[in-house]
């Protein structure tokens, strides 16, 4: 079927509802409305009130309660309603959903995916825009994944769903309707922990996610550079070694993200660049990012988040060095 | 126009007064001198083993230690009256509850160790202990979720202290428990006290029980150092969650005697004449007094039963103190399998054997 991310997540929501009869969506306004983006679009009339939770208007909540009903052997898919609000739940993700296997030594185990809309360019109110990709990965013990395509999406909610650990599934709300594009109508799984080459290059190599993904395949396009564009997918687990086997190959590496650049997720993969592979450079690790403060209002979101103009201009320099 | 749109009341209930004598009326029809008996062996090997956890902690052999003494009847009272298959989701002070509900002692020893291995033994009906206040709250309510969801016929009981009912995951909890109809007790252990800030100063409600009125759900209120008090409220209340899908808060009256863990010094900021005002409601001594009263109880059977429940906590410590940890192990429980970057921290672990004391460190 021809569709987009939106209709990808929502097709792959419904198989995983078919299949595992112990699967339930909940969270503010999933069920009638099917989620302030259509996310869950007739999924309440499919399977009823006890399986599309319209919960109460309280985020803690909603993770709290997930918990619960994961330990209680279930699969539950809660919503967040948009990033910011995510932080409301923070302490019931970081504190209890992270950490539950460990505490309990595998006792319990808590299959569960959180998804939530991420990052900007949208023009929406304040904390409809944040990337939270390395708060959530920094605590170890979830898996954090973020697809850029509507085929990835619903491999990789299908693949999260088959897990038996908790998974942030970050959705960004700039890709949902950006281009539609052909996927399989049955279920498949993308893998999670490995990170896809969608481009191969020999100069440079280009590490980005997310919203970056296509803002980064058309700077490499209008720059005519013959670069390595790695589409992370995954954030947490960290597929190191595609990343430095590509550093290796072309001595060059840019990472690009939404996220602020300071303690970002480019730190991460730069200091594993320099760890171990720093020698086969030819040129510094350079990073693109949004600046280092927290997402502006949208009528200064269009200076704040990377273009292809910076990317273009980090392809020039680090070709210079 | 101005009409009245709600009233709402909380009821107070006591069975066994402090002198050991029981209101006939209330008295659960399920309860005789045997179970009493049982009830009061169930609260004195709760004080003792609550005095061997103390006391292993002040000589350093367990980490921080959180006492029980004086919540007794209300751990005892509830665990006691939970079914086979109900779960129970504590905070960090139910070691009572656990004790009731058949967890291995020398395994729950093993957490006040310090080892992860003393949380939860697989296909036990708990959650694990929580230590963030009132986060656990929401677990449970979503646990009576899929009792109810997957018509088990089970219920959730879950316990929060009086600071905790200030916490807004137990509003929430509650409120999402009110909302989807799901088989949880939530029962609020009153103590009176949260550290060193004493129930006034938590809320200016008259009651915690009336907080499950914002919930729409029913409140009550028992004294909590009576042991058969609690056991019906709790049963009925659960039997309520079981049959009809209702939730209920039960808010239990009691005294925390001691400390708030052995970090904490109460003579800092309690009066003691406010403990002094509850010795006399001690929970063991009003059963005690009515065992005695109906000639079922004596020095000698006390001093029997006092000896072999020493003798099977120390059979415990000594259990527990023969585990010897593997620290490899702290890696392998932190997703369903190892990922590379981990399994690579792993293996450098591994390989500078870190787990290893030097020899000039033991020295």
């Amino acid at each position: 079927m021809l569709t987009n991310m939106v209709g990808a997540i929502n097709n792959a929501l419904d198989l995983i509802m078919k299949e595992n009869k112990n699967a339930v969506l909940l969270g503010e306004d999933v069920g009638k409305d099917g989620g302030v983006f259509r996310v869950t679009d007739g999924l309440l009339d499919k399977y009823g009130p006890e399986r599309v939770l319209d919960t109460p208007l309280a985020e803690s909540m909603i993770i709290g309660t997930a918990l619960g009903m994961s330990a209680g052997g279930m699969l539950p898919i809660p919503e967040i309603q948009f990033a910011g609000f995510m932080l409301l739940s923070f302490s019931q993700i970081a504190n209890h959903v992270a950490r539950y296997r460990a505490r309990t030594r595998s006792a319990v185990e808590l299959p569960m995916i959180i998804r939530t809309p991420v990052s900007g360019g949208v023009r929406t109110l304040e904390h409809h825009s944040d990337s939270p990709e390395a708060l959530y990965s920094h605590i170890g013990g979830l898996i954090v994944v973020e697809p850029s395509t509507p085929y990835d999406a619903k491999g990789l909610l299908i693949k999260a769903s088959h897990m038996k650990d908790p998974v942030v599934f970050l959705e960004p709300t700039k890709l949902y309707r950006l281009f539609k594009q052909e996927v399989p109508d049955n279920a498949y799984e993308v893998e999670i922990g490995k990170a896809n080459v969608i481009q191969k290059g020999d100069d440079m190599t280009i590490v980005t996610w997310g919203t970056m993904v296509p803002v980064v395949k058309n700077a490499v396009q209008k720059k005519g550079a013959n670069a390595e564009v790695i589409d992370l997918r995954t954030i947490n687990p960290l597929d190191e070694q595609t990343i430095l086997d590509s550093a290796k190959k072309t001595g060059r590496v840019i990472i690009v993200h939404e996220a602020p650049l300071s303690f970002g997720p480019g730190a991460e993969i730069a200091a594993r660049i320099a760890e171990k592979a720093i020698f086969e450079l030819d040129a510094p690790v350079m990073r693109v990012a949004s600046a280092s403060f927290p997402y502006p209002f949208p009528g200064y979101e269009q200076y704040y988040i990377p273009n292809e103009q910076k990317v273009m201009e980090a392809i020039e320099k680090i070709m210079s060095e | 126009m101005q009409k009245r749109v709600f009233d709402g009341s909380v009821d107070y209930i006591q069975v066994m007064d402090e002198n050991g004598n029981i209101d006939a009326a209330l008295a659960p029809s399920d309860i005789n001198d045997q179970k009493i008996i049982e009830l009061y062996k169930l609260m004195s090997f709760a004080r003792a083993l609550d005095a061997k956890a103390l006391s292993l902690q002040r000589q350093g052999r367990a980490v921080t230690y959180a006492p029980l003494v004086g919540q007794e009847a209300e751990q005892v009272g509830s665990a006691y009256a939970m079914g086979k298959d109900d779960y129970f989701v504590p905070n960090f002070r139910q070691h009572a509850v656990f004790m009731v509900r058949g967890f291995p002692l020398d395994i729950g020893l093993l957490y006040w160790r310090g080892f992860e291995e003393g949380v939860l033994p697989k296909g036990f009906k708990s959650l694990a202990v929580c230590v963030p206040v009132a986060t656990q709250m929401p677990h449970a309510a979503g646990l009576a979720y899929a009792m109810k969801f997957k018509k088990t016929g089970a219920a959730v009981v879950a316990y929060v202290g009086d600071g905790g009912t200030s916490e807004g995951d137990f509003y929430e909890a509650i409120n999402f428990a009110g909302v989807t109809k799901v088989p949880l007790v939530a029962i609020i252990e009153n103590n009176q006290w949260a550290i060193s800030v004493p129930r006034n100063q938590q809320s200016a409600a008259p009651t915690l029980a009336q907080k499950a009125i914002a919930a729409g759900i029913q409140g009550v209120q028992v004294d909590g150092n009576d042991v058969i008090g609690v056991y019906k409220v709790v049963k009925d209340a659960l039997e309520k969650a079981r049959t009809t899908n209702t939730p209920t808060v039960i808010e239990v009256l009691t005294y925390r005697m001691s400390l708030h863990t052995t970090a904490d010094d109460p003579t800092k900021y309690r009066p003691d004449k406010e403990v002094e005002l509850w010795k006399p409601r001690d929970p063991i001594a009003r059963v005690r007094k009515y065992l005695v009263k109906k000639g079922l109880w004596d020095e000698k059977k006390e001093q029997e039963m006092a000896d072999a429940q020493l003798k099977q906590i120390d059979d415990a410590v000594e259990k527990a103190e023969k585990f010897t940890p593997d620290p490899r192990t702290i890696f392998e429980h932190v997703y369903s399998f190892i990922p590379q970057t981990l399994q690579d921290e792993y293996d450098a672990a591994v390989a500078a054997n870190f787990w290893q004391p030097k020899q000039q460190e033991q020295e």
